[in-house]
């Protein structure tokens, strides 16, 4: 009789046992975990609406009644910097993503579906690159583009942002993948060019992995800080993060000046915290985890 | 002409080191020769002739190792280093365990509908931070930690507690690395998520029919499956740990109990521009610069030699 209830135990227990919610544990785990992550983010919406006198004497999460006012002020300080450095971290960003990406995708190409002589060392020299830390490469950039004259550009900020190793990483892995070596073969045999070859039949193959590196690389440069911290000395060039950090500074000495470093913080993240909502539903996770188990 | 076959054949043979062009010119410009300077700088030094005054009392000499000597005996240097080698103690630590533990609660059964999708606002959350730059989350949180302005710290008044000096000795490490598990946990959970969901479905299935438990899957067939993707994220943790620069500087003006010299990397950028002394600067960052390929070849092959899946 044990036996047979054991049986039915066992045969009511695996099909059972398959599809076991595992409760709501992880759930609320994940939960916390968010309302962590949003906390300073709710913070911030919060505090930008207050007035300077507020901030300091109400409790930080009761809403205030200046944010019209912040903005109007933070728009007129020093005529309107703030929305310069915003423009010119939207330019850091997106030019110099997009030429990122296309150096990236060229690279990518030829170390995927070409086989030539020195193709692995390339390869390997470049990934070191990516170990490489900023700061001893940042100084010496700042130097060899002073002695060229070109310190303190906005060329100064885009160049250097231009190659990115990981990105090569990222258009190799993807090009491997989603361009078939067979096609570029017989594209070459009907007489295509290389560049043909590459523009035509590889380039729109690889397009939506190269979404996935423009977005890193822009990403990237909008949330750098020490190069043009360094290249630059005057704000009129500042990115965004710069400008915000001087205004801190300043801050420091002048509180009244906060109450503008947060409604600027606010309204710097505004933009890319859109564009990452948007882009996380086209956000191929599979090229992150090939990139990251090859 | 062009579409003969030599002409076809010469094409493919050019064509890579063409499409390289671009790529290797940026390397050469921006990365090789940059190190190079930075290389010739470190074995210079400036020498003051006279009362250093006038177009050619200041001139540069060879200087041998002395700069290298005077970075590594360097007590200002060192404290850094130690500094950061707790913070990193500290950041590393929490940020992979908490990263992992939201991939497992990611990746775990689902009660239904309402389930499924709290978990993906959750895991939109968490990742979202990696859109906010080091200097504005350094700041949003430096304001939290602010006396005057913190809701904990108002929370703690109405309770009648003192509120934490968030700003000085160990609390400080703490502080800076919240910043820096805020911004890293939802990067690294994805990347661990992606690894967890390519695992195939029949390891779970036949796990299951051996009566393994969730607990036991996760912890004796997911983590070790996850493996090459800890060690990565490791890695890069390490890496960006090592060169620590925004978060800190951007606290400076919220306090003084940050000095100007609190990491490596703040104390080199001190000595470039606030003392122009480009030559121990230039020093200083080779040194942090050849510690961090060590670790960084070293931990690679200790990687590679455990798992066995490297492709390349």
């Amino acid at each position: 009789m044990s036996a047979t209830a054991t049986a039915v135990r066992a045969a009511t227990a695996a099909p059972r046992g398959r599809r076991r919610p595992a409760g709501r544990i992880p759930t609320a785990v994940l939960l916390l975990g968010a309302a962590y992550c949003l906390l300073p983010v709710a913070w911030v919406v919060v505090a930008a609406t207050k007035s300077g006198s507020e901030l300091f004497s109400t409790f930080t999460f009761l809403p205030g009644s200046g944010l019209a006012e912040n903005v109007a002020e933070l728009s007129a300080y020093r005529d309107g910097v703030y929305w310069r450095w915003m423009a010119n971290s939207a330019l850091y960003a997106g030019v110099g993503a997009l030429l990122s990406t296309a150096v990236s995708a060229l690279s990518g190409y030829a170390l995927a579906l070409h086989r030539f002589r020195g193709r692995e060392v390339i390869f390997n020299v470049l990934i070191a690159g990516v170990l490489m830390p900023p700061v001893i490469l940042a100084i010496p950039q700042y130097l060899l583009l002073a002695k060229a004259g070109m310190a303190d550009s906005y060329v100064s900020v885009l160049l250097p942002s231009i190659l990115s190793p990981y990105g090569i990483y990222l258009a190799r892995i993807y090009a491997a993948a989603a361009v078939p070596s067979d096609i570029v073969e017989a594209g070459r045999i009907d007489g295509a060019g290389e560049w043909r070859l590459f523009r035509s039949v590889a380039l729109p193959m690889m397009l939506p992995g190269l979404v996935t590196v423009f977005l890193f690389q822009s990403v990237a440069i909008w949330n750098n800080f020490m190069l043009p911290y360094i290249m630059l000395g005057d704000d009129e060039k500042f990115p965004v993060t710069v400008g915000l950090f001087t205004l801190l500074q300043q801050g420091a000495s002048a509180p009244a000046l906060y109450t503008l470093v947060i409604t600027g913080a606010l309204l710097s993240v505004i933009p890319l915290i859109a564009l990452f909502l948007v882009i996380q539903r086209f956000w191929s996770l599979d090229l992150l985890s090939g990139a990251v188990k090859s | 002409m062009t579409r003969s076959p030599a002409g076809a054949a010469s094409g493919p043979r050019r064509a890579p080191y063409l499409f390289l062009l671009p790529g290797a010119a940026l390397f050469v410009l921006f990365l090789a020769l940059p190190i190079g300077y930075a290389l010739y700088l470190s074995l210079r030094r400036t020498e003051v002739k006279g009362l250093g005054l006038g177009s050619g009392a200041r001139q540069e000499v060879w200087a041998g190792l002395a700069n290298y000597t005077a970075a590594l005996t360097d007590p200002e240097l060192l404290n850094g280093a130690l500094r950061v080698l707790g913070y990193g103690l500290v950041v590393i630590p929490a940020m992979l365990g908490l990263a992992l533990l939201f991939a497992l609660m990611l990746d775990a059964d689902r009660r239904g509908r309402r389930d499924t999708a709290l978990r993906g606002f959750a895991r939109l959350s968490i990742f979202l931070p990696y859109a906010v730059p080091g200097v504005v989350s350094a700041l949003l949180w430096g304001f939290l930690y602010l006396p005057s302005v913190s809701p904990f710290h108002y929370a703690l008044e109405r309770a009648g507690l003192p509120g934490p000096d968030l700003f000085s000795g160990g609390a400080l490490y703490a502080a800076l690395a919240n910043i820096a598990v805020w911004g890293g946990t939802g990067f690294n959970m994805i990347v661990i998520y992606t690894a967890l969901r390519a695992i195939p479905a029949e390891v779970y299935e036949a796990a299951r029919l051996d009566g393994c438990s969730q607990w036991q899957i996760a912890l004796r067939l997911k983590i070790p499956m996850v493996t090459p993707s800890l060690i990565l994220t490791f890695f890069f943790s390490l890496i960006a740990t090592l060169q620590v620069f925004s978060e800190p500087t951007t606290l400076r003006p919220l306090t003084n109990a940050v000095p100007s010299d609190w990491s490596p990397l703040m104390k080199i950028h001190q000595d470039a521009f606030a003392r122009g002394d480009l030559h121990t600067a230039a020093a200083g960052a080779v040194v942090i610069a050849a510690v961090t390929l060590l670790l960084s070849f070293g931990f690679l092959r200790a990687a590679n030699s455990r798992s066995h899946q490297d492709s390349r």
